[in-house]
């Protein structure tokens, strides 16, 4: 039935050339035809003739369906009581009150993620005195010095800087290390370029550090010149100006009781652009320290926090005990003193009740436009209102100092305070006002905490530094990230209730 | 037609309402106090869910049907008033 057989090849001319100018007609096909046809739409057709102006949207839904007015009317009679009901039951509900549901995972504890130091600093027994998270959240710095030695000393210090993203990331290897000519008391990165951080010296010298220049690193100095600081810088924090475009304003604060608005000249320089001084005369009478009662006498700022709603208005806190309220719009000319190329101005406005000792730290709401926090020497944390002199509540959360206090940058209600005991409280005013919500060891043998800085690009870490020359990253759990249903409403009673 | 504009006022106007909404058997919206393209997703979305919902009480219970619908969100509270031809949508903002 089968068998080989070999079938002749058939040749087939080629049709190219005619082909090119051939008609090619379809004279049949094998396969059937695709056949379509609309069964049902649920759209109705419609056309557009010349319309040179947009149409309202209740209109064009209007037109979209065949509207019989008299029956939606009939149906909203029938439903307008029973919805009104809920309504106002709704309004007056207080059934899901403090109700959440965990969809996600819930971080239940706070955890310490890295513990970061750099052993050359360690075996200097230098501390860590500033804590700065950069642009983008994924970097956090540490500056090296002293605290607690009011000598002069010419001895060399360090800005160490870590990449948390990193996938071998080495915690007694930072990234980079910075040499500083002396002890580096605070540090700031820019709001916006990643690289750049500020640093205030023991010295009264300003420095900003480009991060992405490894091999010289030091982009701007203030150098020692008059204008500069006689003081250790106690903070410097970087100012948007729009006004001024892309240039770079750094403003530094001191104990010597200037504060000064940097510029960036040529050749690596900071010149001066606008200063203040708080000088004990400026200070209301009732205010006023019996030591200090000669006019001349300077105010040490040991810290200064700006108000995220008025770019003019910042709170400074001062080594007699008080936190004022300044403004860089004010025009009042400070006492002339020796020195200096700009003429300074006396930026106070007003006095808060002060602590029983020297401020450590001040720190202005992120969500409410006249609440600050300030902590210090007295182991007390005041909330204070702008409006008025007398603190909202005052906290005793330490036996000991209180060096840093930093309000949550998503939660309106909750801050967080370093203390000299070592630990991090983290305060909830909705769950109390008087005691802290978590208590975290940070640093054993009492060895104070002596900065915080909440990461506010990735709102679970906070990064702390102590004494013993460590920075613990801390990931908070969600209580502490997560934002409440009636938080706002919270914060602006407490804001208003007690001014009365 | 007036009457029909007033109703909606009324409930519009009362504390919290961010937003009121009338849908019809198809799901198209007919009055809206929101924009057009947030209105048809809104009322797209929530058409379905509502009959979805009826099935649901109806297959339990054959003799059971929906009368309201209330969905308790972090931002909001979306109520659905249903009926045989038209859906009142209102969401309010309890908290505010």
């Amino acid at each position: 039935m089968f068998a080989d057989e070999t079938v002749p090849g058939a040749a087939v001319q080629s049709l190219w050339r005619s082909a090119r100018n051939a008609r090619c007609e379809a004279k049949s096909c094998q396969t059937a035809e695709v056949a379509t046809a609309e069964a049902a739409v649920q759209s109705r057709s419609s056309r557009d003739a010349a319309v040179q102006t947009d149409r309202s949207a209740a209109r064009d839904v209007h037109h979209g369906a065949r509207v019989d007015d008299s029956g939606v009317l009939a149906f909203l009679r029938r439903v307008e009581e029973v919805v009104t009901k809920e309504l106002n039951k709704n309004v007056t509900s207080r059934a899901f009150d403090g109700f959440d549901v965990n969809w996600t995972d819930q971080n239940r504890t706070v955890l310490c993620l890295h513990t970061l130091s750099y052993p050359e600093a360690q075996d200097q027994h230098l501390q860590v005195t500033g804590v700065s998270w950069n642009a983008t959240g994924s970097v956090v710095a540490c500056s090296y010095g002293r605290l607690n030695d009011g000598d002069w000393s010419t001895e060399k210090s360090y800005v160490c800087t870590w990449n948390l993203d990193r996938r071998r990331l080495d915690p007694q290897r930072p990234d980079l290390v910075v040499d500083a000519p002396s002890s580096v008391m605070c540090l700031a990165f820019h709001p916006s370029q990643p690289s750049l951080i500020a640093g205030g010296l023991f010295s009264g010298e300003t420095v900003v550090w480009d991060t992405s220049k490894p091999e010289d690193p030091l982009i701007w100095r203030t150098g020692m010149t008059d204008d500069t600081h006689t003081d250790p810088v106690s903070q410097v924090h970087w100012l948007s100006d729009a006004k001024h475009g892309n240039h770079i304003q750094l403003l530094s604060a001191s104990t010597d009781g200037k504060i000064l608005v940097w510029r960036e000249e040529r050749d690596g320089r900071l010149a001066v652009a606008e200063g203040f001084a708080l000088v004990a005369q400026q200070i209301p009478r009732s205010a006023r320290l019996k030591k200090l009662a000669w006019g001349e006498a300077a105010v040490g700022v040991t810290s200064l926090s700006f108000s995220h709603f008025d770019p003019h208005v910042f709170i400074v806190g001062v080594e007699g005990g008080y936190s004022l309220k300044c403004s860089t719009a004010a025009d009042t000319p400070a006492p002339r003193r020796t020195g200096g190329s700009v003429p300074l101005r006396a930026p106070a406005e007003l006095a808060f009740s002060p602590h029983s000792g020297p401020l450590y730290s001040v720190s202005c709401s992120p969500f409410h436009r006249n609440l600050f926090l300030s902590c210090g020497t007295d182991g007390q944390v005041h909330l204070s209102s702008m409006l008025q002199t007398q603190p909202l509540i005052s906290l005793q959360l330490s036996t000991k100092y209180l060096f840093c206090v930093r309000w949550s940058p998503v939660r309106p209600l909750v801050f967080a305070v370093a203390s000299g005991e070592g630990d991090v409280h983290l305060v909830d005013f909705e769950k109390s006002s008087q005691k802290p919500a978590v208590s975290i060891k940070q640093a054993v043998d009492e060895c104070p905490v002596y900065c915080l800085e909440f990461n506010s690009k990735q709102t679970q870490l906070l990064a702390a530094g102590d004494a013993a020359g460590t920075v613990k990253v801390w990931q908070l759990s969600s209580d502490f990230t997560e934002q409440r249903p009636r938080e706002m409403n919270h914060l602006e009673l407490l804001a208003s209730e007690l001014t009365d | 037609m007036a009457e029909v504009e007033e109703t909606l006022k009324r409930i519009q106007a009362h504390k919290g309402v961010v937003a009121t909404m009338v849908v019809n058997a198809e799901g198209i919206p007919i009055r809206t106090t929101l924009d057009n393209s947030t209105t048809v997703h809104y009322t797209g979305l929530l058409h379905q869910l509502t009959m979805k919902a009826r099935s649901t009480v109806r297959d339990i219970d054959p003799q059971n049907d929906l009368t309201f619908l209330r969905i308790r969100s972090k931002k909001h509270e979306i109520m659905v008033a249903p009926d045989k031809e038209y859906l009142l949508i209102v969401i309010q903002n309890p908290s505010e």
